[in-house]
């Protein structure tokens, strides 16, 4: 595909919708780049509220998370997401979740992103299918038929998060999976080359190891392991340690001037 | 860079001429390929002919794009989608200067410093002098390459029409406001975007509008139906399709008296008016053919006919000025047209380019962008391999010119940097794949 002929964009630029952006601003500017969290599908801006918005504010990072517009296909949300991006003072960090990820691959191909961490991504919709099947067969099938997917508290966290705190998640939890998520297309090659970090857990159930290291060879890197979380690193008790560890990352590899 | 140094050595640096929208997109693309950059801008913000505070902005308070959105924004920092399809001058302003923020492109721009001269300085590299505008000192730095951006819309072109007229007469470079056309009898020089634009509000706020065209063009609507006409030529489709689209939508306007178009619809920049046939339709514009002479308090058209207007705006164009360079370093001729590989690459010397010297009949900030990521790629390649460089400098030189420039364009100042949008980018495309093959 062409980078420079846009013929799909030209003629049919994708319509300006509604977008939930929530924020936590630092109190003080440290002259740190934007972040951009990116949730994945079944979940919105607030799996990011939760812990990580603020814990990276209190860094000094302004911090944002972007719902994309519901039902809005891979080429929409990464509009939406390069929308939220370029609307931001800086440069912005984009940070994907899940299939969040696979919206910010295909945004880092259109917005030149100050960084990119792509957290538990599926970027490989079959293996995740794959995954999926194996842990938790009763709540992905109907999916396959256009139904909704299930999911099940031990596919999703792991096993420290407190099984109350698990089931009130879950409701919150709910996908009607469009069938290009689980698409295997060519990734866009990320505009003005960005450092980009891979993070993930070896006990994911949703993105199984090896598609960690796929995704992360994509990108030129091994992955950032955080073994005993589950899928969703940013609900989990033991939150804080990835995203301290992604803030150092962005610390050691965006130096301020 | 310290403030006051002499002959400044600046290494690998590259020098940027001009932050308006190409000045701005070079300082962008070269910083993202890791060379240092300063720019040189004369006036003290950014923004160049869009900032209607420069004295050189040709635009006035009723400046709207005459591209749409998509067509008009760079390629990796859209527009906001809940903007209009057409913004006016002062959003795009606002986007050019939320562009340099963003990409923190401020810190690389020495304002009010305008450069007065540009020499080889051997080896590829140029001694650039650099004074700032209100006189004071100069003085001279040497850079890897040199990047010109200073634009091709702020040198007013006058027609030469001889007689003494009793009237006003102003250039359409000087017109901002329509309050200055209110109750009073005005003719219209020149029939491109900026002459229509012009006489449509003439049509809206004087009591009587001439329009004079010398030659005829072919004149789009902004919409077919509820979309943006530009919008709906850019379907992926064959040329020949698109060469039929262009015909169905484009009209002449002979049936009000204007000149029959003397080229086919592609062959020239397209005008964008939708609103000049409404008003040549009610009456509110006369055309006219193109004037001869000034007689006093009349002027004397082609046809014989006399009328009398009582202000006279010539919408007759700019030229593209470089006081700063020997001519020949662009190839510039006589007429004062340079001659640069894809309208950006000076053909002798591989470390000078110009950005954003182009004609597209889409917007212009796409390619300026493309152009500018180009340079950077090639400025790179020259330093990393050397080869390379040279064996895609000679595959290059062999690219044939009507893939890229406009074939049968009409040979007239306006029409010298004409290139159609498409296949001026799939020539820059090309170009971009020979640099990253490997062989």
């Amino acid at each position: 595909m062409s980078e420079l002929l846009r013929f799909e964009d030209w003629s049919d630029p994708v319509p300006a919708a509604e977008r939930e952006v929530v924020s936590r601003l630092p109190d003080e500017d440290r002259d740190r780049p934007p972040l951009l969290f990116v949730p994945g599908l079944g979940h919105g801006a607030w799996a990011f509220a939760e812990h990580w918005l603020a814990h990276a504010a209190g860094r000094g990072f302004p911090a944002h998370a972007v719902s994309p517009r519901p039902g809005g296909d891979l080429r929409a949300q990464a509009h939406d997401v390069v929308q939220v991006a370029a609307s931001l003072p800086r440069q912005t960090v984009l940070i994907g979740h899940g299939t969040g990820a696979r919206v910010v691959a295909r945004a880092l191909g259109r917005y030149p992103a100050r960084a990119a961490v792509l957290v538990a991504p599926v970027l490989d919709g079959w293996a995740a299918l794959g995954a999926a099947l194996r842990s938790n067969p009763a709540g992905t099938v109907p999916a396959l038929f256009g139904g909704r997917l299930r999911f099940s508290g031990r596919q999703l966290f792991g096993p420290d998060l407190p099984a109350g705190e698990a089931a009130a998640y879950l409701e919150r939890i709910g996908a009607r999976p469009r069938a290009e998520l689980f698409a295997r297309d060519d990734l866009p090659t990320p505009v003005g080359g960005p450092p980009t970090l891979v993070v993930g857990s070896p006990d994911d159930r949703v993105v199984p190891r090896p598609a960690l290291d796929r995704a992360a060879a994509r990108y030129g890197g091994a992955p950032l392991l955080f073994p005993g979380m589950g899928h969703y690193l940013m609900l989990e008790t033991t939150w804080a340690e990835p995203i301290d560890a992604i803030l150092d990352w962005l610390d050691k590899e965006l130096p301020r001037a | 860079m310290q403030d006051s140094p002499d002959l400044g050595d600046r290494g690998g640096a590259v020098c940027v001429v001009g932050a308006g929208a190409s000045g701005l997109t070079a300082i962008k693309n070269l910083r993202e390929l890791g060379f240092a950059v300063d720019c040189y801008e004369r006036e003290t913000s950014v923004g160049g002919a869009w900032n209607w505070r420069h004295d050189r902005s040709p635009v006035y308070a009723g400046t709207h794009l005459i591209s749409s959105r998509p067509l008009t924004e760079f390629p990796d920092f859209p527009m906001p989608d809940t903007w209009p399809d057409y913004p006016h001058h002062s959003q795009v302003l606002e986007y050019l200067e939320r562009y340099a923020k963003h990409f923190g492109l401020g810190e690389h721009i020495w304002y009010g410093m305008e450069v007065t001269s540009i020499v080889p300085a051997g080896d590829g590299r140029w001694d650039v002098t650099i004074q700032s505008t209100g006189g004071g000192t100069s003085r001279v730095q040497r850079y890897a390459a040199v990047v010109i951006a200073n634009g091709h819309n702020w040198a007013p072109v006058v027609p030469e029409i001889p007689g003494d007229f009793d009237g006003q007469v102003i250039h359409a470079s000087a017109y901002k406001e329509p309050s200055r056309l209110r109750g009073r009898r005005v003719l219209v020089i020149g029939g491109g975007n900026t002459g229509c634009d012009i006489a449509v509000e003439a049509a809206q706020h004087a009591t009587r509008v001439w329009h004079s065209t010398r030659r005829g063009y072919w004149y789009f609507p902004k919409y077919v139906g509820n979309r943006p006409a530009d919008q709906v030529y850019h379907r992926r489709m064959s040329a020949w399709l698109r060469d039929r689209r262009f015909r169905r939508t484009a009209a002449d306007l002979t049936r009000w008296g204007v000149p029959a178009p003397d080229h086919a619809p592609l062959e020239s920049h397209p005008i964008v008016n939708g609103l000049l046939p409404h008003y040549l339709g009610h009456g509110r514009i006369e055309a006219v053919p193109d004037v001869t002479r000034w007689d006093g308090a009349s002027v004397e058209l082609s046809d014989g006919r006399r009328i009398e207007p009582e202000l006279v705006i010539t919408a007759t164009g700019y030229r593209p000025r470089f006081d700063f360079l020997a001519p020949e370093l662009l190839d510039i001729d006589e007429d004062g047209r340079p001659d640069l590989h894809l309208h950006a690459f000076a053909r002798k010397h591989p470390t000078l380019a110009v950005v954003g010297l182009v004609q597209p009949s889409a917007g212009l900030f796409p390619l300026a962008h493309w152009q500018s990521v180009a340079v950077a790629r090639w400025l790179r390649l020259r330093t990393t391999d050397p080869d390379k460089a040279a064996a895609v400098q000679k595959e290059e030189s062999q690219r044939p010119l009507e893939s890229w420039s406009r074939r049968r364009v009409v040979p007239t100042r306006r029409h010298w940097f004409e290139v159609d949008h498409v296949d001026y980018l799939k020539a820059v495309e090309s170009l971009l794949n020979r640099m990253e093959s490997i062989r």
